[in-house]
C-alpha cells in the first residue's frame, strides 16, 4: 500500500476529546480523482486538512510518492489546496493572487509571468488580470482558485467542496470542465464533498466516511450498486430497504416480513436486510383482479406520485410497507395514466435484489 | 424648508450637526478670534475685534502679533517637536504591543474573546486622572516598584523613575494603548483565517504570510489606531503635567502655562491654531493620497 500515491496511514485526530478521525487509512493512486463524501461532521474537511498540513495528525502516517510528508510543514508540501470559500487574498488583484505562490516560491520573475499567463488562459481568465477580486463573479473567483493552485504544479490537489458556492446551472457545467481539467493536466484530486451526486459524476474511486471512519472506498457503481451497508444505501441515492429471513427451505430464498412475499435472490448468503433501489422495480397498473403470488413481485396501492420530467417517483403501499419506485418516462410508457390510490403490480429481477 | 423641519428624519440627521456646530466650530473660531486679538490686562485679557469708540467709529484690533511672536520663540516650536516625538514614539509603542494582543483577542473563541474585550474597556470605568496618578504612586522614590527591586537586591538606591519623559511615554502608552487596541481589534475580528492558511499553502511561511497577507489586510486599522493615538497625545497635557519633569516641554503643557500661568489669551490661541493647522495639513495630504492609493488599486 506504501507503493500508493498517497497513502494515509492509521491517522487518528481528536479534537478537544471529540474523536474526528479514528484509524483511517486510504490508499489513492496517481492521476486519480477521488472523493471523500460523507454528511457534515464525518471528518472529511480534517482529513482533508491533515493532507494539507494544516493539522497534525495524533497518530499515523501520511505518504506522498514514496516520500513521508507527516512532519513537513504546509509549505513545503508539493500539494495544494482550493478552498470552499476560495480564500482568495481580497487586496491582490487576480493575477498577482495567481502568481502569489510562484512568487513565495522565489521564481524568475519572467518564469512567473510566462507561467500565470498560461494558466489565466487555459482557465478562460483572460481579460480579469486587473481586476480585484469582488470585482469578478463567483464562477470567475472559482477559477482563479483553480489557477492559483494549478499554477504551482503540485502533485496534488485538494480541493474542499468545490462547487458548493455555485449555482446549480454552472455547478453542473463547472463538474464536467473540472473533470476535463483533470484528465488534461493528469494532475491527482482529491476532492471533500457532501453532495453525493456531485461525487457520482466526479469521480473515479471515492470514500464514504461517517463519523471519522471510511465505510466504503470504490469506484461509483460498486458504492451505488453494492453498498457494503444500510447507512451507505440510504446516504447514497435512494434506497428501499427490506427485512427478510432467510428460508432454509430453499436455496437463494428469502420471506420478507415486510412485504409478505417470497423475495429470490441471485446470491446465497445469510442476511437479513436487502436493498432494492427504486428504478430497479417495475410497475403497470393492475387489470387482474386475482392475486399474483409469484416470487419478487407483489400488488401496492399508490400513495404519492412526483412527476419530473424525465422520470416520474411513486410511493408505494403495499402490506403496510412503504417503497419508491422511479419509473423513466420514454416514449412507450404507458405509466403516465397511474394516479393515486390506484392498485399496481410491482416486479423486479431477481439481480436487483442486493443482500445487504 | 418648514415642512423639512417638521420631517423627524431631518432631525434625526442633523441633531448631531448642531451639536457639533454649537460645540466645536463656534469654540474653534472664538479660539481663532482670540488669536487674533491684542492682548490687555483685564477681564477678558485682551482687546475686542470690532470695537465703537466714543466718537461713534469703528476701530479694528487685529493683529498677526501673535503668531509673529510664536515662530520668532524656537521655545514653541521646540516644545512642539516634543510633542510631536512624543506622539510619534508612544504611538509605534502602543502599535507594537497593540498588534498582538489585538490579533490574539480577535482570535480567541467568542466566550474569551468578549471576556478579554471588557478587560479591556474595564480601566475606562476609573478616572483616567485617578489611573495616571496611580503610576505615580507606582514610580516615585519610595513607590513600590522601587521597593520590590531594593527588596530584590538589584539596586542599592531608589531609581527616579518619575519627572521625566520616559515616565511621560509610559503614562502615554499605558492610557492610549486601549485606543490602538479597538480598532485594530475591529478590522482584525474580520479577518478570514483561512486567507493565512491558503498563503501558507501556496508557500509561504509565517513571517511572508503576515507581511504579505495579514498586515495589509489589517492596515485601514492600523491607520485608524494610529491616528486615534497620535492626534490627542500632540496635545496631550495632563499625563506631562503629572508623570513629566522638566528635561522636556510639551506643547499642551506651554498653552496651558499661557493661558492660566501668563494669562496671555491671545498668545495660547494662537499656539492652539497653530498646532491645528500643523496636525491637520499632514493628515489631509495623507488621507488624500491613501484614498488615491486605495482607488488606484481598484
Amino acid at each position: 500500500m506504501k507503493d500508493s500515491f498517497l497513502y494515509i496511514e492509521n491517522v487518528s485526530k481528536s479534537f478537544d476529546d471529540v474523536k474526528a478521525l479514528d484509524d483511517v487509512s486510504l490508499a489513492i493512486n496517481k492521476s486519480e480523482l477521488f472523493s471523500l463524501l460523507g454528511a457534515s461532521g464525518c471528518g472529511k474537511s480534517t482529513l482533508l486538512r491533515i493532507i494539507a498540513g494544516f493539522e497534525k495528525p495524533d497518530s499515523g502516517k501520511i505518504f506522498l510518492d514514496g516520500e513521508d510528508i507527516t512532519d513537513l510543514p504546509a509549505y513545503k508540501r508539493p500539494l495544494n489546496i482550493m478552498f470552499q470559500s476560495y480564500a482568495l487574498f481580497p487586496h491582490l488583484n487576480v493575477s498577482n493572487n495567481i502568481a502569489f505562490g510562484l512568487k513565495e516560491d522565489r521564481l524568475d520573475k519572467k518564469e512567473i509571468e510566462k507561467r500565470t499567463a498560461e494558466i489565466i488562459n487555459l482557465l478562460e481568465l483572460d481579460g480579469l488580470e486587473k481586476r480585484k477580486i469582488d470585482e469578478i463573479s463567483g464562477g470567475q473567483q472559482q477559477r482563479v482558485a483553480l489557477a492559483r493552485c494549478l499554477v504551482k504544479k503540485p502533485k496534488l490537489l485538494l480541493l474542499d467542496e468545490p462547487l458548493a458556492a455555485l449555482d446549480k446551472k454552472l455547478r453542473i457545467q463547472t463538474q464536467f470542465e473540472l473533470v476535463n481539467l483533470q484528465y488534461k493536466l493528469g494532475i491527482t484530486f482529491i476532492i471533500v464533498t457532501h453532495d453525493q451526486e456531485e461525487a457520482m459524476s466526479l469521480s473515479d474511486r471515492m470514500a464514504v466516511m461517517q463519523e471519522g471512519s471510511i465505510l466504503q472506498v470504490g469506484n461509483p457503481v460498486e458504492v451505488y450498486e453494492k453498498p457494503n451497508n444500510e447507512y451507505i444505501a440510504k446516504f447514497i441515492g435512494t434506497a428501499n430497504i427490506i427485512n427478510i429471513e432467510k428460508l432454509k427451505t430453499k436455496n437463494n430464498s428469502f420471506q420478507s416480513i415486510d412485504l409478505g412475499i417470497e423475495i429470490e435472490s441471485f446470491e446465497n448468503k445469510i442476511s437479513s436486510k436487502c436493498l432494492i433501489r427504486p428504478e430497479k422495480i417495475n410497475i403497470t397498473k393492475s387489470t387482474m383482479e386475482k392475486k399474483i403470488n409469484t416470487n419478487n413481485s407483489c400488488k401496492g396501492i399508490v400513495k404519492e406520485v412526483a412527476y419530473l420530467g424525465s422520470y416520474t417517483k411513486y410511493l408505494i403501499q403495499s402490506n403496510n410497507y412503504q417503497f419508491y419506485v422511479f419509473q423513466t418516462n420514454n416514449f412507450i410508457s404507458e405509466n403516465l395514466n397511474i394516479k393515486w390510490d390506484d392498485i399496481v403490480d410491482c416486479s423486479w429481477n431477481k439481480e436487483a435484489i442486493f443482500l445487504l | 424648508m418648514l415642512a423639512k423641519l417638521k420631517n423627524y428624519k431631518f432631525w434625526f440627521v442633523f441633531t448631531p450637526y448642531f451639536w457639533l456646530v454649537a460645540f466645536f466650530f463656534i469654540p474653534l473660531a472664538i479660539i481663532l478670534k482670540i488669536s487674533f486679538s491684542v492682548s490687555e490686562w483685564g477681564m477678558p485679557p485682551y482687546k475686542d475685534i470690532l470695537e465703537i469708540d466714543n466718537s461713534g467709529d469703528f476701530l479694528l484690533n487685529i493683529t498677526s502679533g501673535n503668531y509673529a511672536f510664536i515662530f520668532s520663540d524656537f521655545f514653541y516650536l521646540k516644545s512642539y517637536l516634543n510633542s510631536l516625538s512624543l506622539a510619534f514614539t508612544s504611538t509605534l509603542i502602543c502599535l507594537i504591543i497593540g498588534y498582538p494582543i489585538a490579533f490574539y483577542v480577535a482570535k480567541s473563541k467568542p466566550k474569551i474573546r468578549n471576556l478579554l474585550l471588557i478587560l479591556l474597556i474595564i480601566p475606562f470605568w476609573t478616572s483616567f486622572l485617578l489611573r495616571v496618578y496611580a503610576w505615580k504612586v507606582l514610580l516615585q522614590g519610595n513607590g513600590i516598584l522601587n521597593l520590590i527591586l531594593i527588596k530584590l537586591g538589584f539596586i542599592a538606591e531608589p531609581l527616579s523613575l518619575l519627572y521625566n519623559h520616559y515616565a511621560v511615554i509610559l503614562g502615554v502608552v499605558y492610557t492610549y494603548l486601549p485606543f490602538m487596541i479597538l480598532p485594530l481589534y475591529g478590522y482584525l475580528v474580520k479577518f478570514d483565517l483561512r486567507l493565512i492558511d491558503a498563503a501558507n499553502d501556496l508557500g509561504s511561511r509565517k513571517i511572508n504570510t503576515f507581511f504579505k497577507v495579514i498586515l495589509p489586510l489589517s492596515l485601514p486599522g492600523i491607520i485608524a489606531g494610529c491616528m486615534l493615538v497620535f492626534i490627542p497625545v500632540v496635545g496631550e497635557f495632563v499625563i506631562p503635567e503629572l508623570l513629566g519633569g522638566s528635561d522636556k516641554l510639551y506643547f499642551g503643557k506651554i498653552i496651558w502655562d499661557e493661558f492660566f500661568v501668563n494669562r496671555d489669551w491671545p498668545v495660547a490661541s494662537a499656539l492652539a491654531m497653530s498646532g491645528i493647522l500643523f496636525l491637520i495639513i499632514p493628515i489631509v495630504i495623507f488621507q488624500i493620497s491613501y484614498s488615491k492609493y486605495n482607488f488606484k488599486n481598484e
